[in-house]
């Protein structure tokens, strides 16, 4: 199926955030992790498991009237790292976006190891994961050095 | 504020180093000569669960300095059992303190600390992570022996999986190109995470469940106790045990200078027979303690152990 007939599953957006290239199956985690739930009233358009030449399989996110931030785009590094963004605005691509793994990854999940200190929420501190690895993704708590399960980890998204 | 939380905190000149000073102090630690290097500073020992030889040894090393010692005593009458944070816990004590040795049962609490902290943390034991002061006397012990870190053939044995002394003394060794044999149950075999990290550093880790064949190579045999609350059953527990216990006829072969070390409490590992051979070095790898405590102490405050310490220093 071609790009075209992908992209028009859905209408196009007037004003918004498109995320495409995401992998397959985890567009219900990337809404999870960017905090977009039914308790919200933009329109939201999820298209799930479409052919894609790049990825075999991917899904695709319309997000409209909301500009997504490069600091909430960054979140996303977890699951869909290769994604490329778009903010549409007036039914054109305004800006173009990439996703940064940046070498730490503060605040987006809580250490999976039920032994780690931070696993008691009333401590303060930020959460903090390290990349030890991009390819493939490795991420170790800044506490107590385990390494991280990456569906584990979308578990505790924060 | 720079604390010593892992074996990664210190580059092996440092670690060559502080071991130098440990042994210049070791006068002042069997209390021949009285050299008030850390007077008028104070250690905060924060022990979350129960320590003894850590604790004491802390506490021994500061006052033999001359400096001072507060605890926070038995965790049950103090305010964690109200739902203190350890964050909260560690501002307090770090107004009190100039330096905190601190052990928790939480792995990673001891860099929660360090961030949280404006005094020096030492990391006397996370959980089943890091002891890396643990780590410096077993490396001033090793060296006492054989003169030298390099090159060494060490067998660590027993519980490898939970035993945290053996996550930091590991990737300590392999760091001074020691060869490195892990003898364990199947059951509590080395961390994968801790056996990558070390075969990352171009280590080759031979790991097996063959204690006793692993004897007559081994410059250093290291001991850890096996939990019995690790186990299902008991006789689970006895089965595996059994195979982990040391006694002086295991040693016939073994070389005239091989060291048996053990961080203690030791319960049927090394039998007694073992403690009259040449090999048996755990108490004075005990007393070690105080030694390594007190160079480590003296780094992270900054202050200079001096060459003569007999001159310096006052004959008791």
């Amino acid at each position: 199926m071609s790009q075209e007939a992908n992209m028009r599953r859905v209408t196009a957006i007037k004003n918004g955030t498109v995320i495409d290239h995401i992998p397959a199956g985890k567009a219900l985690s990337v809404l999870k992790m960017l905090g977009i739930g039914g308790d919200m009233s933009n329109p939201v358009s999820l298209v799930m498991n479409v052919p894609s030449k790049k990825m075999g399989g991917k899904d695709i996110i319309k997000v409209e009237d909301r500009e997504l931030t490069q600091h909430e785009l960054d979140r996303l590094a977890l699951v869909a790292p290769d994604a490329s963004v778009a903010i549409i605005r007036a039914y054109t691509v305004a800006e173009k976006l990439d996703i940064n793994l940046t070498e730490e990854v503060v605040n987006v999940a809580r250490c999976t190891f039920s032994n780690c200190i931070t696993t008691n929420p009333r401590e303060p501190l930020p959460h903090r994961l390290i990349v030890t690895s991009r390819e493939p993704l490795e991420l170790r708590c800044r506490y107590c050095g385990k390494t991280q399960d990456i569906e584990e980890l979308i578990d505790n998204l924060i | 504020m720079p604390g010593l939380i892992t074996m990664d905190d210190l580059t092996n000149e440092e670690i060559i180093s502080i071991l130098d000073n440990a042994e210049k102090l070791l006068p002042v630690a069997r209390g021949e000569v009285y050299l008030p290097l850390l007077q008028g500073r104070i250690l905060g020992n924060l022990f979350f669960e129960p320590s003894t030889r850590t604790r004491m040894s802390f506490e021994t090393a500061m006052k033999r300095l001359g400096g001072d010692v507060v605890n926070l005593g038995d965790v049950k009458t103090s305010s964690v059992v109200k739902g203190e944070t350890l964050f909260d816990t560690i501002q307090m004590v770090d107004g009190y303190t100039d330096i905190i040795a601190m052990r928790h049962p939480r792995q990673g609490a001891a860099q929660y600390a360090c961030d949280s902290a404006k005094v020096p943390i030492l990391n006397g034991g996370d959980g089943a992570g890091h002891h890396p002061t643990q780590t410096m006397l077993d490396l001033f012990t090793i060296r006492q022996s054989h003169g030298t870190l390099e090159g060494l053939n060490v067998v660590l044995a027993g519980d490898l999986r939970y035993g945290r002394t053996v996550h930091s003394l590991s990737h300590a060794l392999v760091r001074f190109g020691c060869n490195v044999t892990f003898a364990s149950p199947e059951s509590l075999r080395m961390p994968e995470e801790i056996v990558a990290d070390l075969k990352a550093h171009g280590a080759e880790v031979v790991e097996t469940d063959d204690l006793l064949g692993q004897i007559n190579n081994a410059d250093v045999i290291y001991m850890t106790r096996i939990q019995k609350e690790r186990f299902p059953d008991e006789d689970e527990y006895a089965k595996v045990a059994g195979a982990y216990k040391l006694q002086a006829s295991d040693l016939d072969e073994a070389k005239a200078e091989m060291i048996i070390m053990h961080p203690l409490p030791r319960v049927d590992e090394i039998h007694p027979s073992v403690d009259s051979t040449r090999h048996a070095r755990y108490f004075e790898q005990a007393f070690n303690g105080v030694v390594a405590r007190m160079a480590l102490m003296c780094w992270l405050l900054g202050v200079d152990v001096p060459e003569d310490i007999n001159e310096k220093g006052v004959a008791l």
